[in-house]
């Protein structure tokens, strides 16, 4: 095992560990760090799969600006404390595992499929791109000529989004 | 080569989402393993563009964009549906029952 696979394995099980302490806390505050600590984990993942850039907006809107409103919104409504029901009883439980055991053997499943020769292009390495062009050229060249379009449309996407907020939270316009 | 591993993990991540989907009925805490499903599509979509070009990251981008636009509407839908229910539990909302 190489250096750069202990680091990955160990970032791995702090991510599905802390996955796993998400869903199970009753409170929702502690659900809400335990999901920053796994976006944290995975960031450190995107830095080793050769996605610099990912891994920086990942710590910076994941980690920062959305899982701030969580709990911003969390401790608004001041939800700290858990209710009674919070989770299903042990049936709801098993048939919960089921579902979601299948889901993961099936993914897996899928995922031993080795992908299609015509996917897989030749000499265009990530690793390479990032080093002649810059870890944010990387991105930047495509998002700004190929993806020019769709890149325009999520800001009308963000706008939208804003109105829709402040038109659904507001008690009267 | 990492690909495999992090398919993997990728799988368990996605799982775990779905299991607290199921699981929960704190509607905020469902709207945290939405994320967290997003996350673990988005390591996917980083461990394929290693291998086959920088296009996936580009596209995980995007869906951050989409990701951050899901949750002030999602959040804003519960802070309003917080002032008419005075709670967040799924098994209480449940106007739309025919």
């Amino acid at each position: 095992m190489t250096q750069v696979e202990v680091v990955f394995w160990i970032f791995a099980v702090v991510a599905i560990a802390s996955a796993l302490l998400c869903i199970t806390r009753k409170n929702p505050v502690a659900s809400a760090l335990w999901l920053v600590m796994t976006m944290f984990s995975l960031a450190a993942i995107f830095v080793l799969l050769d996605a610099q850039f990912i891994a920086a907006i990942q710590v910076l809107v994941y980690a920062g600006a959305i899982m701030v409103l969580f709990l911003f919104v969390i401790m608004l409504l001041n939800l700290g404390k858990a209710g009674p029901s919070d989770m299903l009883g042990w049936v709801g439980r098993l048939v919960m595992l089921a579902v979601a055991g299948l889901l993961a053997v099936e993914l897996w499943v899928v995922g031993r499929v080795a992908p299609a020769d015509a996917l897989v292009r030749s000499g265009e390495s990530v690793a390479r791109l990032s080093e002649e062009q810059g870890a944010v050229g990387m991105i930047s060249e495509p998002l700004f000529r190929v993806y020019l379009v769709p890149f325009e449309v999520t800001s009308l996407l963000l706008l939208t989004a804003i109105i829709g907020a402040v038109v659904l939270a507001k008690r009267r316009l | 080569m990492l690909l495999g591993p992090s398919l993997t993990v990728s799988v368990i991540l996605f799982s775990l989402g779905v299991a607290g989907v199921l699981f929960r009925r704190n509607a905020i805490v469902i709207f945290m393993c939405i994320e967290l499903m997003l996350n673990a599509v988005n390591l996917s979509f980083i461990a394929l563009a290693q291998q086959l070009g920088r296009e996936g990251q580009v596209i995980v981008f995007f869906v951050m964009a989409v990701a951050a636009a899901e949750a002030t509407v999602g959040l804003a839908i519960m802070i309003g549906i917080y002032r008419h229910k005075s709670s967040l539990n799924v098994k209480e909302i449940n106007l739309l029952r025919g």
